[in-house]
Parts: structure tokens; sequence; C-alpha cells
């Protein structure tokens, strides 16, 4: 299993802390994506999608379309106002 | 070099972490001290109180990040950064930055770029309360030109 988790924004707009997805390899980040919006509808694949939209893995900021691992946990986070 | 994280929903004691960026040998010549609070408006709307939240375990990984990569540009010996998190009400403080070294340079300039890398780099978010409701405090671009001026050439 893949653990989704969003924050601030992005939870208040999905309506939603968390997520599991099934895991079957090989996964791709964009291919999980997809699956989540063709199970969620097409309103989540636009909002995890989005520009402004970072992904951490396992709490470290990727950018390309990393291979994911089971057990893997992937953050969305809008853009960061601490401070 | 002394690093010093850390995420509270408890007051900041400034005194205490103040007196934490001394050393005992002496060596200390500047500390640079940098303490946000939460302003009463914001986008002409009247703030009455902010939320913060972040993302717990990563928000600490990337500030000590933030300051090893001050520490590779500054000649520092020791570094705090201490953020808060919850409900915080108008004239509380958010965010404390630290920075002790031999020179005032070398304090100011890293508690400067410490503030301007956590503003764009920690996943900590703000919800504003004001007068017409609540909203999630958006990102500003003056924010992201701030960290960039901070790249080295060729970066």
């Amino acid at each position: 299993m893949i653990k989704l988790v969003f924050f601030a924004s992005l939870r208040e707009e999905l309506g939603c802390e968390s997520l599991e997805v099934e895991f079957t390899e090989p996964l791709r980040l964009s291919e999980m994506i997809q699956q989540v919006e063709d199970k969620k509808g097409r309103h989540w694949g636009e909002v995890l999608a989005g520009k402004s939209v970072k992904i951490a893995i396992n709490k470290e900021i990727v950018v390309n379309d990393e291979l994911l691992s089971d057990g893997c946990e992937v953050a969305f986070l809008p853009p960061v106002t601490g401070g | 070099m002394r690093l010093k994280v850390l995420i509270q929903a408890e007051e900041i004691d400034l005194r205490k972490e103040y007196c934490s960026l001394q050393d005992s040998d002496g060596s200390v010549g500047a500390i640079a001290t940098f303490y946000g609070t939460v302003r009463d408006s914001n986008e002409n709307r009247k703030v009455q109180s902010i939320f913060i939240e972040h993302y717990s375990g990563m928000t600490e990984a990337e500030l000590k990040k933030i300051i090893n990569e001050a520490k590779e540009r500054w000649k520092i010996s020791a570094a705090t950064i201490i953020h808060r998190i919850g409900k915080l009400e108008v004239g509380e403080g958010i965010v404390f930055v630290g920075t002790a070294s031999s020179h005032r340079k070398d304090a100011f300039q890293s508690c400067d770029f410490i503030m301007d890398y956590l503003k764009t780099n920690a996943p900590l978010w703000k919800k504003e309360r004001h007068d017409r409701g609540e909203d999630w405090v958006t990102s500003k671009e003056s924010d992201k030109i701030f960290a960039r001026s901070w790249k080295k050439r060729g970066d």
C-alpha cells in the first residue's frame, strides 16, 4: 500500500486528510495519480496535478516522475507560507 | 556548530534562546536574531488570529537542511530555529531564528538567509481568521525572489 497525505488548502479542497492506494509494481507517480483520478474523479486529478503543488516522497521533495515503492508515503503540498 | 530546531505550540522563551546562542568560551562576538509576530492586518483585511499547521518530520528535516546550508556559506558557531504551530493571536510570536558568530556579517547574513529559505522551503501553512471569514494565506512572489537572490552564481 501507498499512503497519500494532503495538507492545508489541498486537504480542504479534497475533503480528505489521507488515502491508501493499492501498490502494484512498477508504479510511477503519474500512474498513481491517474489511478486516484480514475477512482475518485476528475476533480482529484486536477487538484493533485496542480501546477503549484509540490510532492514529497517519504518527506523528501521530488521533481521527477519517480518510481514508487511499497509502503512509501506521498505528500501533496500547497505553496508553503510559514514564517 | 550547535544546531537547534523546534516545532512547538508553546510560547518562545526569547531570553533562554538568546542565551543558548552564546558560547561558554567567549568566542562569540555577534548574535543576530529574528522574531516574527502575528500582524493585525494582511491584504486589507483585519486579522484576528492565525492557525499554523505543518508536515511533522519533514519540517524539522527541512529546517536542519537550511541551517546546514547556512553553515556552508558563513562561519557560524550556533543556529536556532523555533517555529510555532496551532492557534496564535495578534502580537504573539510565530518564529524565532538566531545565529551566532565571531563577526556580525556572518551572523546577520546567515539569519536573513535562514528566514528567506524557511519562507519558501519549510512545509508550514498559515490560515488567517479575519473580519470576513478565514482563508489560507497565499505564498508571495517577493518571498521567492528573496530566496532566489541567495543563489550562488552557477546554481
